[in-house]
């Protein structure tokens, strides 16, 4: 009996002894949610960032712009994560939030290779993808039923998509939603009868993409505005970024940075990048 | 000797803390779900959500209807396979089978169950959808038939052993009686030994069935998840686990949208609860007659 409790006393005395480790808050911190668009760039420029900075602690959690954006208005993150500008709500909320663009992220409608559709307007795309037009034949293109794959309610890319082609009109019910942008490459890479759509750093020869209004998703016409279905990641902060936090930000537009940014899929905001 | 005797007793209160713990947790992960789905019936009227056939968490329209439509054709697809398959096996391995094959067999089967279900997720996504694409000549083989062709693959293994031990159980005079009235072999098995054995059988099925129902991660590769009321088993549809998985992750916490998910999981909770209640019955029951 005498030796079980010294056991359990000794046991507490560790767990004591080691909890005590956890919370280490020596170093200078800094933590980053949002977008999960985002998330990927983030989290490798916070690993090579930490690299010449090992005094660093980074926290990247992702949640989705608009937690990314409520938390570092309420000021419980440092910098927020965002695929979208802010909302008015969200500058009325907290009118001294600052959007710092760090890279463009790009939309590309995709087919199986073997399709011959080489371009579709964005009134096409829309009625496509809303269960309008039904057969490839209707637009130009080879004599085969449509299929259509898209991402889950709710995803970054879908939302995008929605607000970039579909405006108000619903995308039809009969598309085959995937959890993830690889598995629409999937899809598409497998299936002659399908069209999806992409970030442009999901793109591979597997599939196809197509010009949309007569312009390529090329990385210059993107860049230059041409092409339409593209838009900006955003960092935010609480006011002009100070101390840490404007270190991260200058390093991920730097061009170390901005090689992070393409080798995660993205198109740079620095030309020369 | 006092030592041993109190030492005794600690550890049996020990191994009772751990059991408890068991009953602890699952509790709470039901008080958990209800606690979370339940508030959706503030907002949606439970025929509403039941019956509706709109899921559009956008415009709060939360219709589980083509959910649960396709979670149930798919698991009765799924049935409609092992069903036939697995009693068949079994009845192989236990009354037909040579020694050397039952060795060989059965474990096979067992090592079935082991494999991980995203593996016969992907296996079904390369290989069966094709397949059905191909051979019913449709737009896109990520149908519901698809995902009860790789459920039936995965159910078999509980279906096959639970019937081959409760045929296994059946008594060996029950057998020789039948042949002493001068039974064929096939009399015997169709007539006396599966008659005897089916509370065991539907137990395996009741089983696997709720195994098809609660399954996520293979259904959700294959069968397309389209919003949509799937009217045969060649239509793609979208299963309540689907659904979640597919939702849960972008839905704010807290949210009706989030609400509802759980929601979606409190049907097969239900569904399953009551079909192992049924089959532990069942099992129960075949062991008491049988000792």
């Amino acid at each position: 009996m005498m030796k079980i409790g010294k056991v359990i006393v000794f046991l507490m005395l560790g767990i004591a002894l080691f909890s005590g480790c956890v919370g280490d808050e020596e170093k200078p911190g800094l933590t980053i949610a949002g977008s999960t668009t985002v998330q990927p760039i983030v989290t490798r420029a916070a690993e090579v960032y930490a690299q010449s900075n090992p005094d660093m602690r980074m926290g990247v959690q992702g949640g989705g712009s608009g937690t990314g954006i409520r938390m570092v208005g309420e000021g419980s993150i440092d910098i927020g994560a965002s695929s979208r500008e802010l909302s008015e709500d969200e500058l009325l909320k907290n009118p001294d939030l600052l959007v710092h663009p760090i890279a463009i992220d790009c939309i590309t409608i995709v087919v199986h290779p073997s399709n011959s559709i080489e371009d579709l307007s964005i009134q096409n795309i829309r009625d496509i993808f809303a269960g309008k037009i039904t057969n490839f034949r209707e637009v130009g293109g080879p004599d085969r039923k449509i299929v259509l794959v898209i991402r889950e309610d709710g995803s970054g890319t879908r939302s995008t998509f929605e607000e970039m082609v579909m405006k108000d009109t619903e995308i039809s019910n009969a598309a085959l939603q995937k959890p993830a942008s690889g598995a629409i490459r999937f899809t598409v890479s497998g299936n002659e009868n399908t069209i999806g759509y992409l970030g442009i750093g999901y793109l591979d020869e597997t599939v196809k993409a197509i010009s949309v209004n007569e312009v390529s998703p090329s990385e210059e016409n993107v860049r230059e505005g041409h092409y339409l279905l593209s838009r900006n990641l955003y960092l935010i902060t609480k006011g002009e970024p100070m101390g840490e936090a404007k270190k991260f930000i200058d390093f991920i537009l730097s061009e170390d940075g901005q090689k992070i940014v393409r080798a995660e899929g993205f198109i740079g905001v620095r030309k020369n990048a | 000797m006092h030592k041993t005797i109190d030492l005794e007793n600690i550890i049996k209160n020990i191994l009772l803390l751990f059991s408890i713990t068991a009953i602890l947790i699952l509790s709470l992960i039901v008080i958990f779900l209800f606690n979370e789905g339940l508030p959706t019936f503030q907002h949606v009227g439970v025929l509403d959500f039941l019956m509706g056939d709109k899921w559009i968490p956008a415009e709060n329209l939360y219709g589980a209807f083509p959910f649960i439509i396709s979670t149930l054709l798919v698991t009765l697809g799924a049935l409609l396979i092992a069903v036939p398959l697995g009693i068949s096996c079994a009845i192989f391995l236990a009354e037909i089978a040579p020694g050397w094959a039952r060795e060989l067999v059965r474990p096979a089967i067992e090592l079935l169950a082991g494999i991980p279900s995203i593996i016969y997720g992907v296996f079904a996504l390369v290989v069966i959808v094709d397949l059905i694409k191909i051979s019913f000549n449709l737009a896109t083989g990520e149908t519901i038939i698809a995902g009860s062709i790789i459920l039936a693959v995965m159910i078999l293994p509980i279906v096959i052993s639970i019937s081959q031990d409760s045929i296994d159980a059946v008594p060996r005079t029950y057998r020789e009686g039948s042949y002493a009235m001068g039974a064929t072999d096939w009399q015997t098995i169709s007539r006396v030994v599966v008659p005897a054995a089916r509370r065991g059988i539907i137990a395996g099925v009741i089983l696997g069935c709720g195994r098809a129902i609660g399954e996520t991660m293979a259904v959700v590769l294959v069968i397309g998840n389209v919003e949509k009321l799937p009217l045969s088993l060649l239509d793609s549809g979208e299963a309540l686990t689907s659904a979640i998985l597919l939702e849960m992750g972008e839905a704010v916490i807290g949210s009706l949208h989030y609400n509802a998910l759980f929601c979606l999981g409190i049907i097969p909770f239900i569904i399953v609860l009551f079909l192992s209640i049924i089959s532990s019955r069942l099992v129960s029951k075949r062991v008491s007659r049988f000792g």
